[in-house]
């Protein structure tokens, strides 16, 4: 499948990899972690509470809540995370079963 | 503990967008002592997003109007010896004004003056069938991905809702070399021909508009008007998006044949609400104005709300637009500079009436958009029983009816009742659409209010708060004599 980049107007920063639930994630130094696995296919992030129903970013800009994510010990909008090298990031039902 | 903060502000921003940093700007230029805070990484908002640290512009591509305005500005910020605050969410704001932050080093308070809130708005999206689906976006969404990210929303997108980010979206997605499956538009050529006077205001705005269809029209995208969508289905990775007419209120026209659309990606939006939690938690005076996004801080000309040292400024004040936001966010910078006595009441005088002049222009244009965007009560009467409205807690529109039935009558009691606005976004993404649900069967908007503001505005850890400290640090107070 043909990249979500479109480059024609920016020079994108550094290729770097980060990890998000054990796997590693392609992506470029200061894309949003919501936008890098949204472009890596990576669109379900989370389940609803309720209804157990899979949900995605939605606003990406740090109002919604639905792409939060761990990050370390903060449970942070994946959209307000810069990726970087070596950033490791959990899905909260990943964590939740790691940590059992 | 945070360390205290080293000396006194006169004036603290929350916001750094347009009004916000054309408000400490101006501030600073009449003597105050300005703070400028704001949960993203680098001022400008979200019309004026910065590109992600790490990134330029690619050699020889002329950068967009939007893209230098916010260089520009970010230039000025950063050349003004202004403290800025990035990266720095406000969860909490006290009765004395005393704003509480948290940011990448833990909790800080300061303790201002004087307060402008300049929270820009959120996106409203009128619920139906499958739009909590990953993939679906709102149309706010799809400008950050494209503007700031770069990145398309999918290969082949539907782009729906209502107002100028619909022709905004699908021609940057055009640009970005994807698909435009469909524009549907719930609004009618004769509504846009309506504004075409107020548009006038801004020949450089409207001219844009114009491009933006003609890019749509070479590349064959369908433009529906007096459309909505209906429903959308999920196979695997790719939507199956159900297209229904609508009447001039939004409302589904029953007989209409459904228009299917397939797309592995939806960017919907149906409009801005002011971001009124800061003045919400103060318990500021608000009123219902539809035309301007909902419930707004009441307020003066410049800002000044019904609480003393409180401002509000740009679109979260009532939409008006990006292009209003600055000379508003000046016209609050002037009258804090006054009512904090650096600024004489002939210099005020002076001041504000040039800037009135200076917003007056763009603010017809803005508000002819947001007359667009205004919420179409017949879309939220349209809403399928069975479809969640709050996305945080699983609330449907059947369980909301319930409730009012059963003798919710105002938004706190629908809170109570059912979780709807409780989960962590605070009500941001339901709050207007679940008031309109609730006022349909209690009479009006102002009837049931909105939900009452509470801290924290953002999601904050207990640890968070309570920081770092040892033993020592906790006051024990001496026994009370035997």
């Amino acid at each position: 499948m043909p990249s979500l980049r479109a480059d024609q107007a920016v020079q994108r920063g550094p290729a770097v990899r980060f990890v998000a639930d054990g796997c590693a994630v392609d992506a470029f130094e200061g894309e949003s972690v919501a936008a890098a696995l949204f472009a890596a296919g990576w669109r379900e992030l989370r389940r609803s509470p309720r209804d157990n129903a899979p949900r995605g970013m939605f606003c990406l800009m740090g109002s919604c809540q639905e792409c939060v994510v761990w990050v370390g010990a903060h449970k942070l909008p994946a959209c307000q995370v810069p990726a970087a090298a070596g950033l490791e990031i959990e899905s909260l039902d990943f964590r939740e079963q790691r940590l059992g | 503990m945070a360390e205290a903060p080293p000396s006194p502000i006169d004036l603290l921003v929350i916001g750094a967008g347009p009004a916000g940093a054309r408000a400490a700007l101006r501030a600073q230029a009449c003597g105050l002592e300005v703070l400028l805070v704001d949960e993203n990484s680098d001022a400008g908002g979200q019309v004026w997003r910065p590109l992600p640290p790490g990134f330029t512009r690619a050699a020889g591509v002329r950068s967009s109007a939007e893209a230098m305005q916010g260089d520009a500005l970010r230039d000025e910020l950063s050349g003004s010896g202004i403290r800025c605050l990035f990266g720095h969410k406000v969860w909490n704001v006290g009765g004395s004004l005393r704003t509480d932050l948290i940011g990448p080093e833990g909790v800080v308070s300061w303790q201002p003056r004087a307060l402008l809130v300049a929270t820009g708005t959120t996106e409203r999206v009128v619920p139906f069938a499958g739009w909590t689906l990953p993939g679906i976006i709102g149309l706010a969404a799809a400008t950050i991905l494209l503007k700031s990210q770069n990145m398309l929303p999918g290969r082949r997108t539907v782009v729906a809702g209502s107002g100028p980010l619909l022709m905004a979206v699908a021609s940057g997605i055009l640009k970005a070399g994807g698909d435009v499956a469909a524009v549907l538009d719930l609004a009618s050529r004769a509504d846009w021909l309506q504004t075409l006077p107020s548009l006038a205001s801004r020949p450089d705005l409207l001219w844009q508009g114009v491009q933006w269809k003609a890019l749509l029209g070479r590349a064959g995208v369908p433009l529906l008007y007096r459309h909505g969508i209906a429903s959308v289905e999920a196979l695997g990775n790719e939507f199956r998006v159900h297209a229904q007419q609508v009447d001039m209120t939004g409302a589904p026209v029953a007989h209409a044949a459904p228009v299917v659309f397939e797309a592995d990606a939806v960017a919907v939006g149906h409009g801005l609400v002011p971001g009124t939690d800061v003045t919400r938690l103060l318990r500021a005076r608000h009123r219902y104005e539809a035309a301007r996004g909902g419930w707004i801080a009441d307020a003066d000309a410049q800002g000044r709300t019904s609480i003393a040292g409180l401002y509000v400024a740009g679109d979260g004040a009532g939409i008006a637009g990006a292009a209003a936001a600055g000379a508003h966010g000046e016209l609050a910078a002037v009258a804090c500079a006054h009512d904090l006595g650096r600024l004489t009441a002939e210099a005020h005088a002076r001041e504000r009436n040039r800037l009135l002049a200076q917003w007056r222009k763009p603010a017809r244009f803005g508000r002819a958009m947001a007359g667009l965007m205004a919420l179409r009560e017949g879309a939220v009467a349209g809403i399928a029983p069975d479809t969640v409205v709050c996305r945080c807690e699983d609330v449907t529109r059947a369980e909301i009816d319930a409730a009012a039935r059963d003798g919710a009558r105002d938004m706190n009691q629908l809170k109570a009742w059912t979780r709807c606005g409780m989960g962590p976004c605070q009500g941001r993404t339901c709050g207007d659409v679940a008031g309109a649900l609730l006022a349909a069967h209690v009479g009006n908007r102002e009837a049931v209010g909105c939900f009452t503001g509470r801290a924290p505005l953002r999601p904050v850890s207990l640890a968070e708060v309570a920081g770092d400290y040892t033993y020592a640090d906790i006051p024990i107070p001496k026994a009370a004599p035997l």
